[in-house]
């Protein structure tokens, strides 16, 4: 099963780590690109980089920044090949941004 | 049945239908070719051919294809396979923690209590309508997700087992309502999880929890006052299930448990003693705070510490929490304060304590405490 593994979080979440810490966060991600079962995985710029798009009454309305002015925000995503959702769950807990204060959301993809 | 059925099919509504079938057909059949040898592993036999033989149907039926005629089970070749008990894998898929709540509680009632969607629907005081959605929903977010049928690995094991017995203990608070007997039923299905994992602490604890409070239910209400632990009516607790309580706390307390469960279980037995032991309860509470970090816990604490003479010091404890919208945190503020010979802060206190009440119970109890 396909699932999409959505990365939410602070911009600031490695501040205040040390130069330890920062490694095994960097090592953790590079963990996860490489495992395998990751189809692919990109990771996002800033949310300052974003724009978002609206159509409302047939006209373009693009503005700056994304679409939830949140603290945390979507960082990365990436497509997993799992057997099933415990195992994705277990991939997504050693993704850094949940145990520093973000948010990793597993949802499985529309089999095309 | 259920259990290996699910497992088999990896559906529940195959599942449900299945064994539906089987049973009727046993229902047809059995008055007069006589009950097999093995019924279970006839009838689960049976249910899965007749699954089988559904999903073939369905599938041909989609290829456009003419229908067979589907053979039927025969009872002579049943062996006495033994049906592989899988109710712990269904325990642990139906709470599982991606899903709702209410929904791991739906299932766990439905699935492995038994309980008709009506009888559970009107325990939770909804509409039948309302549970059936809760159910599809839970059943369809299986499915959707993936989530395995399968017993957690080790790793993440003990995790699991608490959100399970969480799930039951969540049933056995609620009580007996809607003509259902759900403190009951959470034990009966207590009972099944220690059975499945005798080696687990935890679920003994828990076990021995919900029994010795089961024993007590009949002396916690005079009409429809609340009677504190203090001043029950003993004869009105089962003592017979107070032993069977103890004897499940002794098989935790002997697999080394000091959980949070097994806590709670010693002290429901030692408040279960005449005298009570109060300091030895206040140790266990102060081992549950621990814990927990819970500040009604350590309410809790405070009150055992009163009892055991130190009303000044249950005080002390008590101020520090930050329990202002609870509303036992006031009446027992009341309460030492009027052990204290503080008799006006006492009062001002119970009468915080009862803006905050909100059953006939609580207001009578506290309207008393102020006389």
């Amino acid at each position: 099963m396909q699932y999409a593994v959505m990365i939410y979080a602070s911009p600031d979440q490695i501040d205040g780590l040390s130069e330890a810490e920062r490694e095994a966060v960097l090592a953790d991600y590079q963990a996860l690109v490489a495992d395998e079962r990751c189809v692919q995985a990109v990771q996002l710029q800033p949310a300052e980089t974003a724009t978002s798009v609206r159509v409302v009454g047939g006209r373009m309305l693009a503005t700056d920044g994304p679409f939830a002015d949140t603290k945390e925000v979507l960082g990365g995503l990436c497509l997993i090949e799992a057997a099933n959702l415990d195992e994705v769950l277990e991939m997504a807990e050693r993704i850094p941004a949940a145990r520093l204060g973000g948010v990793v959301e597993v949802r499985p993809v529309v089999p095309r | 049945m259920l259990a290996s059925l699910v497992g088999y099919l990896g559906d529940f509504d195959k599942a449900e239908d299945a064994a539906q079938e089987a049973f009727a057909i046993a229902a047809q059949r059995w008055p007069d070719s006589g009950v097999p040898a093995n019924p279970g592993a006839w009838l689960v036999t049976t249910a899965r051919n007749r699954a089988i033989d559904r999903i073939r149907r369905e599938r041909t039926l989609a290829e456009k294809i003419q229908l067979l005629p589907v053979p039927e089970a025969v009872m002579d070749e049943f062996d006495e396979a033994v049906i592989k008990d899988e109710r712990l894998e269904l325990i642990f898929t139906c709470c599982h923690p991606a899903l709702p709540l209410e929904g791991q509680v739906a299932l766990t009632l439905r699935a492995l209590g038994g309980l008709e969607t009506g009888e559970i629907a009107r325990a939770f005081l909804v509409s039948e309508e309302t549970m059936k959605r809760r159910l599809s929903r839970a059943k369809a977010k299986i499915k959707a997700t993936g989530i395995p049928f399968a017993v957690p690995g080790a790793r993440v094991l003990a995790d699991r087992l608490d959100a399970v017995l969480a799930v039951i203990y969540l049933i056995y608070n609620e009580g007996y309502r809607g003509r259902v007997d759900l403190g009951g039923e959470a034990i009966r299905l207590g009972r099944v999880l220690a059975g499945l994992m005798p080696d687990e602490a935890e679920a003994h604890g828990l076990l021995a929890l919900m029994t010795i409070h089961h024993a007590r239910r009949r002396a916690r209400f005079s009409g429809e006052d609340l009677v504190l632990l203090a001043d029950q009516d003993r004869s009105l607790w089962n003592m017979g299930e107070i032993a069977a309580g103890r004897d499940v706390l002794d098989r935790a307390l002997g697999l080394g448990g000091r959980g949070a469960y097994v806590v709670q279980a010693a002290i429901a037995s030692l408040q279960a003693m005449s005298p009570v032991d109060w300091g030895q309860v206040a140790a266990l509470y102060g081992r549950l705070v621990e814990l927990t970090g819970s500040a009604v816990v350590e309410l809790n604490r405070a009150v055992a510490v009163a009892q055991a003479g130190d009303p000044a010091g249950a005080l002390l404890a008590v101020e520090s929490l930050d329990l202002d919208g609870y509303l036992y945190f006031h009446s027992t503020r009341g309460e030492l304060l009027r052990r204290l010979g503080r008799d006006g802060e006492a009062r001002a206190a119970y009468r915080r304590a009862l803006e905050l009440a909100t059953s006939t119970a609580e207001r009578r109890f506290l309207e008393r405490r102020l006389e």
